[in-house]
């Protein structure tokens, strides 16, 4: 079983703040980590790689710093990172990401499975992951929340919904993201951690995946970012107490005050 | 303060805290609550290769001595001494084999060991026998190629979980403890089994256990070292296990110092958070200055140890002693600090309190090391 997992470096959610000048996020002095999401993807494909033999990819687009969330991932049990960079993906949507990953992948080779987080916590889209597999054009599944059975032809799985979930079985290869109920995601071993301190990052530029400049970073986003902006606190909140009656007749009385 | 710790010490102190505050803490109160043994978090700790650091390389381990087990331990502790003392417990179990096991026992149970795929436990204590250990009244006969193990064992940690015990054993009743002897029992022997299990105070989560040897028939190998020499590797032991139990208790305090400055620094009383007034701030102080006292000694005496000195009793009895005794003190100021919130289970200073106590009682009373102690200064000056 040949897995790839794309992940992505985020700030930590602890710690976000705004530039108030410039309306973007403020990165200096903020602990990068991975996805939480891709995390839980991660484990998934350790899990089905100790299941059934074969060989966890990780994959990452980003500046060279991302470096480390790969080397974490490989302490987790990944066998091998790979980083995407280049001067010319920065400021990409998530249609030329999905097209930079698809091009790795590509570039990658043959694969039986991709597993991705659910989205990333910075831009919270969710769209990459079905985006990829739409470029690869191998069938996907949203959302998965269990893995039920597994085989090399086929996955089938619990797609997470509103209102329970969908049983799917996809024929391999395949796309899947998950959410954090699949797993517990592991504590990353000592000797992970000494193996991930060695291994060797494969890199690859926008030449080496053979991407069409026109379709990467700023260049090939359709998506503008008119502005970033922290909603201004709305001090005139009230919470009323008491029973639900009582607390309906206060708002009654707060509408009316309005009319 | 920067101990100045090596990239791989500091790497087993990183992934032990990764541990504690992902898979323990979460979950502590709920485990002391259920007096409930900690399997899933054992078996955490195993993938994260912690079982491997107090085992030599050459058996699948990381070769690490008695300084990393004490830095391992100390994170664990933070997050609950019951997880720490069961996942110690398992060194403590292996050390006699370690210290006195052939090369054949050494391959057939340390691998084990540092994957963590099986766990040890130590039996030593009986109802007779605590303080004073040479009160043991388990016997091994030897019959054929088969000894015969009869007696039973009280208070053991890890007991009914472990797959591997190391028992102590008399095999020559009319000499006493030098009559006194090593064997390793394995879970489903014929004639072994497991008795009351214990409702304690603290550690809630570790199992503390009666083991029953009835006629209990092990191969003639399971003998660890020499015949008669049991007592010696007991002392060997235990010398190499105290600074562990000291650790707990450092990171058990340092847990206690936390949650307590953090609650002085929210609680307001008189219109000011309570770590303005002096009177907390100087119990905040003295626990704080007790606890990095420990630490240094406990660190020093672990340094000692592996330096593989000639004797190493004192330094390992003294380090118990004060940072067993500076854990019940520093928890027991954390709940003052709390006050009536520290007193009540919400909070996590009323466990820490509760757990502390054990630590000067178990692996030798605090009353015993400093016998040891006075014994070992009798000898230095005479």
């Amino acid at each position: 079983m040949n897995i790839f997992v794309c992940i992505k470096q985020v700030p930590d959610a602890k710690d976000v703040r705004l530039d108030p000048v410039t309306n973007t996020l403020a990165r200096e002095g903020v602990e990068s980590i991975m996805n939480p999401y891709d995390r839980h993807a991660l484990e998934e494909a350790v899990a089905i790689k100790e299941q059934l033999g074969g060989k966890v990819t990780v994959i990452t687009m980003g500046p060279p710093q991302a470096e480390a969330v790969l080397r974490e991932a490989i302490a987790c049990g990944a066998d091998e990172g790979v980083l995407i960079s280049d001067r010319a993906f920065a400021g990409a949507d998530t249609w030329a990401t999905s097209y930079t990953l698809a091009m790795a992948v590509k570039t990658l080779g043959a694969f039986d499975l991709i597993l991705c987080g659910k989205q990333a916590i910075d831009g919270d889209t969710a769209q990459v992951g079905p985006g990829l597999a739409c470029r690869l054009q191998v069938p996907f599944a949203t959302c998965v929340q269990k893995t039920r059975k597994v085989n090399d032809v086929a996955i089938e799985v619990e797609r997470m919904m509103d209102d329970g979930f969908d049983v799917l079985r996809l024929p391999l290869p395949a796309l899947m993201t998950v959410v954090k109920d699949i797993n517990e995601p592991r504590v990353a071993s000592l000797k992970g951690k000494m193996r991930a301190k060695k291994a060797e990052i494969r890199k690859f530029s926008a030449t080496e995946i053979g991407a069409d400049p026109q379709c990467v970073g700023l260049a090939g986003s359709p998506t503008q970012v008119v502005r970033v902006f922290s909603p201004e606190p709305r001090g005139d909140r009230k919470i009323f107490s008491g029973s639900v009656i009582e607390q309906v007749d206060q708002l009654v009385e707060c509408l009316k005050a309005h009319l | 303060m920067d101990y100045f710790f090596s990239e791989q010490q500091q790497m087993i102190i990183d992934t032990a805290r990764e541990i504690t505050n992902e898979k323990i803490i979460p979950v502590r109160a709920e485990l002391d609550e259920k007096n409930q043994f900690p399997r899933e978090i054992l078996q955490d700790i195993a993938k994260a290769d912690l079982f491997s650091i107090f085992v030599p390389e050459e058996y699948g381990g990381l070769g690490g001595g008695c300084y990393e087990i004490v830095l391992a331990l100390e994170e664990l502790a933070r997050g609950c001494v019951g997880v720490a003392t069961s996942f110690a417990a398992s060194a403590l179990g292996i050390f006699p084999v370690m210290i006195a096991g052939t090369e054949e026992q050494k391959q057939k149970y340390l691998p084990d060991i540092a994957s963590g795929s099986r766990w040890a436990a130590f039996g030593l204590t009986e109802a007779n026998a605590g303080s004073d250990a040479s009160g043991i009244q388990t016997t091994a006969i030897l019959d054929g190629d088969e000894w015969v193990l009869n007696g039973t064992k009280q208070w053991i940690t890890n007991g009914g979980e472990s797959q591997i015990y190391s028992i102590v054993a008399l095999t020559d009743p009319s000499k006493g403890a030098r009559g006194a002897s090593i064997f390793i029992v394995e879970d489903g022997d014929p004639g072994f089994s497991y008795g009351k299990k214990e409702d304690k105070m603290g550690i809630r989560s570790s199992s503390t256990r009666e083991l029953i040897l009835k006629d209990c028939r092990i191969p003639i190998d399971r003998l660890v070292g020499k015949r008669g020499t049991g007592f010696i590797t007991v002392m060997k032991t235990l010398d190499m296990s105290r600074p562990g139990i000291a650790s707990l208790g450092i990171g058990l305090a340092q847990a206690a110092l936390d949650e307590a400055v953090i609650y002085a620094k929210q609680r307001v009383q008189f219109g000011k958070p309570i770590i303005s007034f002096q009177a907390v701030q100087h119990i905040l102080a003295d626990m704080a200055i007790q606890l990095e006292a420990g630490r240094a000694l406990v660190y020093a005496a672990a340094r000692h140890i592996d330096s593989n000195p000639k004797n190493m009793s004192k330094a390992s009895s003294m380090c118990k002693v004060f940072a067993t005794d500076m854990a019940m003190k520093v928890t027991t100021d954390a709940v003052q600090v709390l006050g009536g919130y520290g007193y009540m289970k919400e909070y996590p200073v009323e466990k820490m309190m509760r757990d502390a106590k054990i630590l000067q009682i178990y692996e030798g009373t605090n009353q015993i090391q400093r016998n040891v102690i006075g014994q070992e200064l009798n000898k230095e000056y005479s």
